[in-house]
């Protein structure tokens, strides 16, 4: 399905998930993070930009991979994106929803 | 049978490691299928014991005994296959070799890795504490199904809560089942009203598929369980005892079912060849290593994206054999695996859910194995899916193990008599 974020028309699944990595911009994050009233600091972009980096390289992203990476710690991770954490930084990420794994 | 002849005269070594589910079934296959002049076979762990490890849901709830569940791993184990019973120390797979306790080598042509995963409660602050055992327990072990068994006999009813560590699990559904069998249970001891049930999980709902969690989740309202999801556990308070997550929920218990973090053996560490997890980066179609072309990973030790359950083991041995034969012919391999599950749900009271998945297909409703007909119904509680998760048992020591075909019931999944709406990525 099709949305409107940051004035630009874009392609995200029923969780609101974008399905077009090439549609992310840092203004589409930022309004994803708005929606999820959250702030994007500095300190947010780093890890979302590392959560990028890593699905660039095929790697499976877990709570337990962020919390080693020495990016991020659980902790703080839980309180940049309160609640669920992974699932909401890979949303602002425009990345896919980690595969949890079944 | 090998369509190619050997040119050398010297016997090459298959080597399996693991004779739990996944390396015994690849042991009864392979030694039907490779020239026994060429080739020699050989499965190395170090236990005495093979266990059905379904088996372990039903202990606590003096469903099964002890007896029920455990034989000796010698009797699975095909005549024409040397079981090596020693500690696996090492595998160098630059040199084809592995080490052994007591500093015995073995050469290997062809590895298979079947070294399964269990459970690690040490990764979590607190849980193997002072209460382990005492009020904290798993039932991913026999001696934890057990402990618990005899927690619950004369247990007195309060907060009991079921929980999993973190994602990927043996058998996703069998804490779930565990909080149904529980329910059943207490009922049946006339003191469900003295015991408050919740499941709490990582996940943001009862299992990883959207169209099961919706079903699963009608039954757990309908059985007055509690779910607490998106809970990720920082530590295990025994103090105070309760759960408390890194996003500082708590969550109290009296008795507290837990599922600890899983992990693969720690032999993967010491070879270097596992991942965080200590699983082994595996092509999820073929079966192969990522790192090492001689070397497969069947069941629970790989990193591919399936349920880590004995049915997908199952699936994946038919496919894995043909690869193997493939592999030695020098011929490209199948990529044919799909990610094929197959698991019975207990639900309490004597019924049972069943749902097939893969990679690809979410769980559905329908009938199974035929089209049509079933008996079997997917996605429905039944009766009759209740018979068949018990007579799983004997198919299981009897038929599975053994590598033999089960008749109707393909590696890959059929699509026939299932009720797709959509498909997931």
């Amino acid at each position: 399905m099709e949305t409107t974020l940051a004035g630009k028309t874009i392609s995200i699944n029923e969780e609101g998930y974008l399905t077009d990595f090439t549609q992310w911009d840092e203004k589409v994050g930022e309004t994803i993070a708005a929606e999820a009233d959250i702030t994007l600091s500095p300190r947010h972009w780093e890890v979302i930009k590392y959560l990028q980096n890593e699905h660039r390289n095929q790697v499976a992203l877990s709570i337990r991979r962020v919390g080693k990476s020495g990016v991020v710690d659980i902790k703080e991770f839980y309180a940049l994106f309160p609640k669920a954490p992974l699932k909401t930084a890979t949303k602002i990420a425009g990345i896919p929803k980690p595969a949890s794994c079944i | 049978m090998l369509r190619k002849k050997q040119t050398k005269e010297i016997m090459k070594n298959l080597v399996i490691l693991g004779a739990g589910t996944a390396g015994t079934m690849m042991a009864n296959h392979l030694v039907h299928q490779l020239n026994k002049k060429d080739w020699k076979i050989t499965i190395v762990d170090e236990r005495e014991q093979h266990h059905y490890q379904p088996g372990y849901l039903f202990l606590p709830f003096d469903i099964y005994t002890p007896e029920d569940i455990v034989k000796t791993i010698e009797e699975f184990i095909p005549k024409g296959v040397q079981l090596i019973k020693q500690k696996i120390d090492r595998i160098l797979p630059l040199s084809n070799k592995i080490l052994l306790g007591g500093g015995n080598e073995l050469e290997y042509d062809v590895l298979i890795v079947a070294t399964g995963a269990k459970i690690a409660p040490e990764e979590t602050e607190g849980m193997k504490g002072e209460e382990w055992q005492k009020s904290v327990f798993d039932f991913y072990t026999f001696d934890g199904a057990l402990a618990l068994r005899n927690k619950l006999r004369d247990w007195k009813g309060g907060k009991l809560v079921i929980h999993i560590t973190e994602m990927p699990i043996k058998c996703p559904v069998a804490p779930l089942e565990f909080a149904f069998l529980a329910d059943s249970f207490f009922k049946h001891k006339n003191m469900r009203d003295k015991v408050e049930i919740t499941y709490v999980t990582p996940l943001s709902g009862a299992f990883t598929k959207p169209k099961a969690t919706e079903a699963l989740e009608h039954l757990l309202a309908e059985k007055g369980i509690k779910i607490e999801s998106d809970f990720a556990i920082e530590q295990v308070d025994n103090e105070n005892k309760q759960l408390i997550d890194y996003g500082g929920k708590t969550v109290p218990f009296d008795v507290l079912v837990t599922v600890p973090t899983n992990k693969g053996d720690e032999v993967m560490e010491r070879s270097g060849m596992g991942d965080d997890l200590n699983y082994v980066p595996t092509h999820k179609a073929t079966l192969q290593s990522v790192a090492y072309k001689n070397v497969f990973v069947l069941g629970d030790a790989s990193n591919i994206p399936a349920s880590k359950a004995g049915s997908v083991a199952h699936f994946e041995a038919e496919i894995l054999t043909e690869n193997i034969i493939r592999f030695i012919n020098d011929e490209p391999l199948k990529e044919e695996f799909d990610g094929h599950a197959n698991c019975f749900i207990e639900t309490g009271e004597g019924k049972a859910l069943l749902i097939d998945f893969n990679y690809t297909h979410e769980p559905v409703e329908g009938e199974f194995p035929f089209a049509g007909i079933g008996p079997l119904r997917l996605l429905k509680e039944s009766r009759m899916n209740h018979f068949g998760k018990l007579a799983f048992r004997w198919i299981y020591w009897n038929v599975l193990l053994k590598g033999t075909h089960m008749p109707f019931i393909s590696a890959t999944m059929s699509e026939s008599g299932k009720h797709y709406t959509h498909t997931i990525n």
